[in-house]
C-alpha cells in the first residue's frame, strides 16, 4: 500500500543534498538551519505506533536552495558625496559577505506574475513599447516584492504520514487526538443531538463560528473553539439550510416556507418572502450576495447589503437542491436531475455553461478554492473531478459503492465525500493539484447518515452534520495555515470586525461583474471598440487611423520626373496588392485542406457525383 | 491680306513673263548674257514668292547684294557691317581728336557703374529675419529636449524643483569630529590606543592588516605564476599546431592520419579490456559514423574529384588505386560492426535458432535509439510489424520451453525484455511529459490537446484491439503454465506496445472523425461499449499494468461522449464501507449496478443533452437573410415556391461567426451570449499611444490594489504623478536646475523678442 507522496515527506533528503553541495563556502546560516530542522518536530510526542504528525515547521530552510533570481541587479543608487576609496567598506572594514539584494526564488516570483508573455503582440511604436516596458518592469518589481513577503507566511500546513507504506486511512480519530497537542485535541468533538434530526452546518468565513440547523427546527450558533454558545432557538419549522452572512453576526436560515435572517442573539431580523421554499443557500462574500436555490426551480440572488433581489433566474430544470459556489469567480454551480451541472451568473438569464456530468441525476457538487476543479457525484454512484479551466473534462473518475451524497473541498484541495454514515477524504499532491481518488487519505464513521459537510477555514477541522448531531473531526493539512489578518481574522475583536465590515462594503464587487473568467474584465471590450471606430469613420468621412498612402520621396539628378514618381507609386501599390492576393490564396488553401477528408481516396467515379 | 497681295503679284508676274516670252526669241540673239541673267533673277524671285507662300518666313528682308543707288532716306541699313552701333561711335568724328577723350572717359565710367538693385520689400525682409530667428531659437531650445522628455517619462515629478543635498554622511566622518570628553570615554580610548587599535578607519590592527596583505600577496603571486605558465603553454601549443598545419606535404598528413587511426584503435582495444562500457560507447560512435556514411555520398565515387579520377582511371594506375581506396573506405565505413559482447558469444551456439527468429531490426532499433530519427524508425516498423506477426505464434512455445528449462535460456530473453522495457519506459515518460504539458495549459490552446490526443488516441485504439487478442493469448498461457514468472507475463504488453507506438504516423486520425464515430455509436448501439469495457475490467489484472488502460480511458473521455459517461473505474476499496452496503457481496454489487442501469435505461440523458446542444448551436448561428419575393417574375400562389435559382440569388448569407468555444467539447454547452453588464465596465476606447487592444491589455493586467500587492508595492504603484509641496512657490524651470550653465547666448532670442522686460531687469539690477 503506497500512500500518496506528501509534500513534506521529501524535505529532509533535499536538505542533505543541499549541504553536500555547498560544502565549500561556509555560510553563517548553516549552523542555524540544522537545529531548526532537527528541532522542528519536538511538538507532538510520537506514539508507540511511530506515526508522524508534524503540525507546523518553519519554512526558512527551503528558500535557500533557490538561486538568486537572474534579473538585472537592483543596485541601490546611493549618492556618494564623500569619495573616499578607503572608507568604502564601512567603519568596521568588514566586507559584506552577501552584496546586493537578497535572492528571491524564481518559482515564487513566477507565481505572482500575471502578464501572459506567451501571447505575441502586434508591432508597436517606440512610445508604446516604452509604456509596455514600464508595465513589465512594474510587474516584475511588484511580484518580486510579493515573493519576498512570502517569508512572512511562517506557518506550514501539517499532514499525516503513514510509516513505510502504512495506510493513513486506517488511522482513526482517536489516534490523531492522542498524538496532537491539547489545544488541537480539543477541536475534535461530537455534539449528540439526536432529537432534532439531520443537521446542516456552516462555518463563518473566519472559521471561528459554527452555525447548525436541524431539520426539526433546531438552530444554534456558537463559537466552536471556545464552545461558547451564541444563540439557540427552535424555529418550529423545518430547516433546510443555514448559512452565515458576511460576518458571524447575521445568519440566514432556509426554512420550510421562507427565508429568514437572524442575528447572533437569535432574534429574527428579516423574513424574506420573495425567496420561498428555499432548499440551498450560498453566500458570495465579496459581492454580498446570498444565492438561494428553491424548490420552484428559481435561483435568486439577494444583495444583503441593500436588501434587494438582484436577479431571479429560472433554471428550467425542476427542483433545485444541489448548489455550490466557485470561490474563484463567484459563479454558482447547480446540479440537475438530468445529469448536468449548470453555471450561473446574476448578469445572465441563461446558464454560462452546462456540463453533462453523469448518467443519472447529480447528487452533489463542490468546487475547490482555486476554481480549477469541480467534484461531482451522481446517482450513477460515480465521483468525478472535472477541470474547470476551459475544457470541462473529467480528470479522474471513481465508482463508489454507495455514491456520495455530499461533497466539500478544503482550502488546500482535500476532497471529502459523505456516503451514508461514512466520510472519505482524499488528498492530492500539494495545493493546486486535484485530489487523487486512488486511496482515501482519511475515513471516519459517524453515528448516523451524513447531511452536511464543511471544512473549517484556517483550522484542520472538518465539520460533519448528521442525524446524530454534529461531529468535528481533525483532518491534518486540510486548511490554509496562514490567514490574512486584515481579511479574515479569527481572533478579531468586535471593533475590528466593524471596521472590516465597512471596508468590505466599500470594496463590494458589483453583481454584474460575475463571469466565468474574472480576468476578462481587464481586457478591452473589442466589440464596442470596433463599433466606436466604425462610427468615427462614418462621422468624419475618413479613417483617421488609416495607413497613409505611399508618397514617393523626391529624388535628385532628374529622377524625380512625374512619370518616375507615378511608376514608383504603382510599384508599391502592386506589391501590396500581390500581398493581399497571396494571403487570401493561403486562406483558401487552409480552408480546402481542412475541408478535404483525409481518409478516403478520391475515386474515379467521383466526377459523376452531383 | 498678304497672301492675297502675293497672289496678285504672282499673277502679275506670270503675265509679265508671258509678255516677256514673246520678245524673248529675238532678245536672245541680242545679248545672251543679259537675257540669261534677267531670266535667272526672275526665276529666283518667283521661287521666293512661292516659298514665302507657305507662311513661315514670309517677310524676308530684301537682300541687297550690291550697292544700290536707291538708298532709302528713312531707314539705315546696317547690313554690311554686321556690328551694332556703339554710342561712342557716334561721337567719333572721322578724325580722332583729343578733346573728346575726357568725354569718352566719362561715358565709359558711367557705363561701367552697375545699377543698384531694388531693395526687397518689407514683408520679405521680415520673413527672412523671422526664419533666421526661428532657427537660432530652435537650436537654443533643443537643448531642453532631453529634459522635457525625461520629465514626461518620469514616474513622479516633485515641485518646486530643488536639489536638496542628501545629508547622509558616512559614520566615520561624523565620528571624526567627535572627541572623547568624559573620563570613561577617555579611558576607553586610551586602552584602544595602547593596543594600537584604529579608532576611525577600518577597524583592523596594523598586524592584522599586514597579515592580510601578506597573504593576499602570496596568493596573488602564485596565481600569477600559474596563469603565466598556462598562457605560455597555450601559446606553444598554438604555435606548434600552426606550424604543422602549414606543412603542405600530403604524404606527411597521410602518415599523421594513419598514425592517429592506429593509436585510436589501440586505445580502443585497451579500453575494451579495461572498461567495456566506455568501449561500447566508442562503438556507438563508430556506428553513428557508419550511419552518417550511409546517408551521405561522400565516398561513393560521386564527387567531383572522384568523377575526374574515374575518367583518368582507364589510363592511370594511380587514379585507379585512389578510386579503389575510396570505395574500400566506403565499404569499411558502411560495414556493420558485430556487437560481440562476451555473453552473447558464449550463448551464440545455443541461441542460433532464436537468433534467426528475432530479426535484426530489434537490435538496430536499440542501437539507433540514441537519436530520435523518425525516418529510420519508420523504416523499421514495417519490418517489426511483420516480425511481430511471426513472433507471436513462435513466442508461445518458446516461453513454454523456458518454463520447462529455465536454467539455460533465462538470460537472453531477459536481456531482450530489458531492452524492450527500457524503450517502453522511455515512450511512457515521453507521453507523460506531453500529458503534463497538456495539463498545464488545457485552457490555453486546443491545438496542443488535439495533437497530443491524436497521438495517444491512435495508439490506444489499436491497443484496445490488440488487448482482446492479448487476453486470449494470456489466458492460454495461464492455462498452460501457471508458474511463469511475473516478468515474463508482462512481456507481451511492451512488445506489442512498441510497434503500436511506432505506427503512429500512419494511424493518425482526426478528432472529427473520431467524434463522428462516437456519435454513430451513440445513436446506433448505445449499450455496446459498456459491456465491452466491463469485460475488460473483469479480465484485467489490477496490479500488472495500471498506466496504459487508465491513460486510454482518459483520452477516450476527451473524445467520446458515450464512453465519457460509461467509463468504469475500479470501485473504491474503502476501509470503512457504509453500514448499509457492507453486507453487499460482489455479485450483489453487480446486481445493484445492473439495477441502476435498468433504471436509467429510460431517460437517455446523452441524447437529450446532444439535442439541447444542437439547438443552442443553431440558435447562436447568424441567420441568413432571404430576400426572395414570391411571384416576381414567375407564377405565385399557394403551393408554389420560388425557384431554387431565384432563392439562391436573393439569399444573403450571414458571415460565419467565430468558432464556438465548445466546438470540441461534446459534453459542454458554453453560452456565447455577451455579458453586456460586465462589458459596460470594460475599457471601450484605446488610450493614446496604443494602437492595438492587446498592447493596452498588457499594461493593465497587473492589479494595483492593496489586496493583491504588498504595502510597499501598492504605494509605489499608486504614487501621484505630480507632487507639490504646500506653501512653496513653484518657479519655472531654469537651466541651473537641470545642470546646464546659463549663457548669454541662450537668452539672446528672448532679449530680442521683448526688449522691454530686459530693460526693466537691467534697471532692477542697477537699483540693487
Amino acid at each position: 500500500m503506497e500512500t500518496a507522496p506528501k509534500p513534506g515527506k521529501d524535505v529532509p533528503p533535499k536538505k542533505d543534498k543541499l549541504q553536500t553541495k555547498r560544502k565549500k563556502p561556509r555560510r553563517y546560516w548553516e549552523e542555524e538551519t540544522v537545529p531548526t530542522t532537527a528541532g522542528a518536530s519536538p511538538g507532538p510526542p510520537r506514539n508507540k505506533k511511530n506515526r508522524e504528525l508534524r503540525p507546523q515547521r518553519p519554512k526558512n530552510a527551503h528558500i535557500l536552495k533557490k538561486s538568486r533570481i537572474s534579473k538585472k541587479p537592483q543596485v541601490p543608487k546611493k549618492p556618494r558625496e564623500w569619495k573616499n576609496p578607503e572608507s568604502q567598506s564601512g567603519l568596521s572594514g568588514a566586507q559584506d559577505p552577501f552584496p546586493g539584494p537578497a535572492p528571491v526564488p524564481v518559482e515564487v516570483v513566477q507565481k505572482f506574475c500575471r502578464i501572459d508573455k506567451s501571447r505575441k503582440l502586434p508591432h508597436s511604436k517606440a512610445k508604446t513599447r516604452s509604456r509596455l516596458e514600464v508595465a513589465e518592469a512594474e510587474e516584475e518589481e511588484t511580484s518580486i516584492k510579493a515573493a519576498r513577503s512570502e517569508l512572512l507566511l511562517a506557518e506550514e500546513p501539517g499532514f499525516l504520514e503513514g510509516e513505510d507504506g502504512e495506510d493513513t486511512a486506517k488511522i482513526c480519530q482517536a489516534d490523531i487526538v492522542e498524538a496532537v497537542d491539547i489545544a488541537s485535541a480539543a477541536k475534535h468533538f461530537d455534539l449528540n443531538l439526536r432529537q432534532f434530526g439531520p443537521y446542516r452546518l456552516n462555518y463563518s468565513r473566519t472559521g471561528r463560528h459554527l452555525a447548525f440547523g436541524g431539520r426539526r427546527g433546531h438552530v444554534a450558533a456558537l463559537d466552536w473553539v471556545t464552545k461558547k454558545l451564541m444563540c439557540e432557538i427552535n424555529v418550529m419549522e423545518a430547516v433546510r439550510d443555514i448559512r452565515f452572512l458576511h460576518s458571524e453576526a447575521l445568519l440566514a436560515v432556509a426554512q420550510n416556507r421562507w427565508l429568514h435572517i437572524y442575528d447572533n442573539q437569535g432574534i429574527e431580523l428579516h423574513c424574506i418572502r420573495r425567496c420561498d421554499r428555499v432548499t440551498r443557500l450560498e453566500f458570495l462574500p465579496f459581492h454580498f450576495l446570498l444565492a438561494t436555490a428553491s424548490e420552484t426551480g428559481f435561483l435568486t440572488y439577494l444583495d444583503v447589503s441593500v436588501g434587494k433581489i438582484v436577479a431571479a433566474l429560472n433554471a428550467r430544470a425542476g427542483r433545485l437542491d444541489v448548489m455550490s459556489q466557485n470561490p474563484y469567480n463567484a459563479v454558482i454551480h447547480l446540479g440537475h436531475s438530468n445529469g448536468t451541472v449548470s453555471l450561473w451568473s446574476p448578469a445572465m438569464k441563461e446558464p454560462l455553461a452546462k456540463i453533462l456530468c453523469h448518467r443519472g441525476g447529480v447528487r452533489a457538487v463542490a468546487v475547490d478554492s482555486t476554481g480549477t476543479y469541480m467534484a461531482t457525484s451522481g446517482l450513477d454512484h460515480q465521483l468525478k473531478i472535472f477541470d474547470l479551466r476551459g475544457t470541462y473534462q473529467p480528470l479522474s473518475t471513481r465508482t463508489l459503492p454507495h455514491g456520495a451524497g455530499h461533497l466539500a473541498f478544503s482550502q488546500r484541495g482535500l476532497l471529502v465525500a459523505g456516503m451514508g454514515d461514512v466520510v472519505n477524504i482524499w488528498a492530492g499532491q500539494g495545493k493546486a493539484s486535484p485530489p487523487s481518488l486512488e486511496q482515501p487519505y482519511l475515513t471516519h464513521r459517524l453515528s448516523g447518515p451524513v447531511h452536511g459537510l464543511q471544512f473549517c477555514p484556517f483550522e484542520d477541522v472538518l465539520g460533519v452534520g448528521h442525524t446524530g448531531g454534529i461531529t468535528s473531526m481533525l483532518v491534518p493539512g486540510a486548511s490554509e495555515p496562514n490567514f490574512d489578518g486584515l481579511e479574515s481574522n479569527p481572533y478579531r475583536s468586535r471593533k475590528q470586525r466593524q471596521e472590516w465590515e465597512v471596508k468590505a462594503l466599500l470594496e463590494k464587487v458589483p453583481a454584474e461583474l460575475i463571469c466565468l473568467d474574472p480576468r476578462a474584465l481587464a481586457e478591452v471590450d473589442v466589440i464596442s471598440l470596433e463599433q466606436g471606430k466604425k462610427e468615427q469613420i462614418e462621422r468624419l468621412g475618413y479613417d483617421p487611423q488609416a495607413k497613409a498612402p505611399f508618397q514617393p520621396k523626391p529624388k535628385q539628378k532628374g529622377r524625380s520626373s512625374t512619370a518616375s514618381l507615378v511608376k514608383r507609386k504603382r510599384k508599391v501599390m502592386d506589391e501590396e496588392h500581390r500581398d493581399k492576393v497571396r494571403q487570401s490564396l493561403q486562406q483558401q488553401h487552409h480552408k480546402e485542406a481542412k475541408a478535404k477528408p483525409t481518409g478516403a481516396r478520391p475515386s474515379a467515379l467521383d466526377r459523376f457525383v452531383r | 491680306m498678304t497672301a492675297n497681295r502675293l497672289a496678285e503679284s504672282l499673277l502679275a508676274l506670270s503675265q509679265q513673263e508671258e509678255l516677256a516670252d514673246l520678245p524673248k526669241d529675238y532678245l536672245l540673239s541680242e545679248s545672251e548674257d543679259e537675257g540669261d541673267n534677267d531670266g535667272e533673277r526672275k526665276h529666283q524671285k518667283l521661287l521666293e514668292a512661292i516659298s514665302s507662300l507657305d507662311g513661315k518666313n514670309r517677310r524676308k528682308l530684301a537682300e541687297r547684294s550690291e550697292a544700290s543707288l536707291k538708298v532709302s532716306e528713312f531707314n539705315v541699313s546696317s547690313e554690311g557691317s554686321g556690328e551694332k552701333l556703339v554710342l561712342a561711335d557716334l561721337l567719333e568724328p572721322v578724325k580722332t581728336s583729343s578733346s573728346l577723350a575726357t568725354v569718352k572717359k566719362q561715358l565709359s565710367r558711367v557705363k561701367s557703374k552697375k545699377t543698384v538693385e531694388l531693395p526687397l520689400n518689407k514683408e520679405e525682409i521680415e520673413r527672412i529675419h523671422r526664419e533666421v530667428a526661428f532657427n537660432k531659437t530652435a537650436q537654443v531650445l533643443s537643448k531642453w529636449d532631453p529634459v522635457v522628455l525625461k520629465n514626461r517619462q518620469a514616474e513622479q515629478l516633485v515641485f518646486p524643483l530643488e536639489k536638496e543635498e542628501p545629508a547622509i554622511a558616512p559614520i566615520e566622518h561624523v565620528l571624526s569630529g567627535w572627541k572623547a570628553r568624559t573620563p570613561l570615554e577617555q579611558e576607553i580610548f586610551n586602552l584602544l590606543h595602547k593596543n594600537k587599535q584604529p579608532v576611525t578607519d577600518p577597524l583592523l590592527t596594523p598586524v592584522e592588516k599586514a597579515s592580510l596583505r601578506a597573504m593576499s600577496l602570496e596568493e596573488a603571486k602564485m596565481r600569477r605564476a600559474e596563469l603565466q605558465r598556462a598562457r605560455a603553454l597555450q601559446s606553444y601549443y598554438e604555435a606548434k599546431a600552426r606550424r604543422e598545419k602549414k606543412i603542405k606535404s600530403k604524404k606527411y598528413h597521410k602518415v599523421v592520419k594513419k598514425g592517429k587511426a592506429k593509436k585510436a584503435l589501440k586505445e580502443f582495444e585497451q579500453l575494451r579490456k579495461v572498461n567495456p562500457a566506455a568501449a561500447l560507447e566508442e562503438l556507438e560512435k563508430i556506428e553513428k559514423a557508419r550511419m552518417m556514411e550511409r546517408m551521405s555520398l561522400k565516398h561513393q565515387n560521386s564527387g567531383k574529384w572522384a568523377k575526374s579520377k574515374a575518367i583518368m582511371a582507364k589510363y592511370d594506375l594511380e587514379a585507379r588505386q585512389a578510386m579503389q581506396e575510396q570505395l574500400s573506405k566506403n565499404k569499411e565505413l558502411t560495414q556493420k560492426l558485430q556487437v560481440a559482447s562476451e555473453s552473447e558469444e558464449e550463448e551464440g551456439g545455443t541461441e542460433d535458432v532464436e537468433e534467426l527468429l528475432v530479426p535484426d531490426v530489434v537490435n538496430e532499433v536499440q542501437m539507433n535509439a540514441d537519436g530520435p530519427n523518425p525516418w529510420m524508425l519508420r523504416s523499421c516498423t514495417s519490418d517489426t510489424k511483420e516480425a511481430a506477426t511471426q513472433e507471436d505464434p513462435e513466442q508461445l512455445p518458446e516461453l513454454e520451453a523456458h518454463g520447462v528449462s529455465e536454467s539455460e535460456g533465462e538470460e537472453r530473453p531477459m536481456a531482450e525484455e530489458e531492452i524492450l522495457l527500457r524503450e517502453f519506459e522511455e515512450r511512457r515518460s515521453l507521453r507523460k511529459r506531453s500529458e503534463l504539458s497538456q495539463d498545464a495549459e488545457p485552457a490555453g490552446s486546443q491545438e496542443t490537446i488535439d495533437s497530443g490526443s491524436q497521438e495517444v488516441l491512435s495508439e490506444l485504439r489499436v491497443l484496445s484491439q490488440k488487448l482482446k487478442e492479448n487476453h486470449q493469448s494470456r489466458k492460454q498461457k495461464a492455462s498452460s503454465e501457471g508458474t511463469i514468472p511475473q516478468v515474463q507475463r508482462e512481456e507481451p504488453a511492451p512488445e506489442e506496445e512498441e510497434p503500436l507506438l511506432l505506427q503512429r504516423p500512419e494511424r493518425v486520425q482526426t478528432l472529427e472523425e473520431l467524434e463522428e464515430l462516437g456519435k454513430e455509436d451513440c445513436f446506433q448501439n448505445k449499450e455496446l461499449p459498456r459491456p465491452l469495457l466491463e469485460g475488460q475490467q473483469s479480465e484485467r489484472t489490477p496490479n500488472n499494468r495500471p498506466d496504459a488502460p487508465k491513460e486510454k480511458k482518459e483520452k477516450e473521455q476527451l473524445i467520446n461522449l458515450q464512453n465519457f459517461l460509461t467509463t468504469q473505474s475500479p470501485s473504491v476499496r474503502s476501509l470503512a464501507v457504509p453500514t448499509i452496503i457492507e453486507e453487499l457481496e460482489d455479485e450483489e454489487e453487480r446486481n445493484h449496478r445492473q439495477m441502476i442501469k435498468e433504471a436509467f435505461a429510460g431517460d437517455d440523458v446523452i441524447r437529450d443533452f446532444l439535442k439541447e446542444k444542437r439547438e443552442a448551436v443553431e440558435a447562436s448561428k447568424p441567420k441568413d437573410v432571404d430576400l426572395t419575393l414570391p411571384g416576381w417574375g414567375e407564377w405565385g400562389g399557394v403551393g408554389l415556391k420560388p425557384s431554387a435559382k431565384k432563392r439562391r440569388r436573393f439569399l444573403i448569407k450571414a458571415p460565419e461567426g467565430p468558432p464556438r468555444k465548445d466546438k470540441n467539447l461534446p459534453n459542454v454547452i458554453i453560452s456565447e451570449k455577451r455579458n453586456i453588464h460586465a462589458a459596460a465596465h470594460q475599457v471601450q476606447v484605446l488610450p493614446y499611444p496604443f494602437t492595438h487592444h492587446r498592447q493596452f491589455e498588457r499594461t493593465i493586467q497587473t492589479p494595483i490594489g492593496s489586496t493583491w500587492n504588498t504595502q510597499r508595492a501598492f504605494q509605489k504603484l499608486t504614487t501621484p504623478k505630480v507632487v507639490t509641496k504646500p506653501g512653496h512657490i513653484i518657479k519655472p524651470i531654469k537651466a541651473e536646475d537641470v545642470g546646464y550653465q546659463s549663457s548669454s547666448r541662450s537668452d539672446l532670442p528672448v532679449i530680442q523678442r521683448n526688449p522691454k522686460r530686459i530693460t526693466t531687469r537691467h534697471n532692477k539690477e542697477e537699483k540693487l
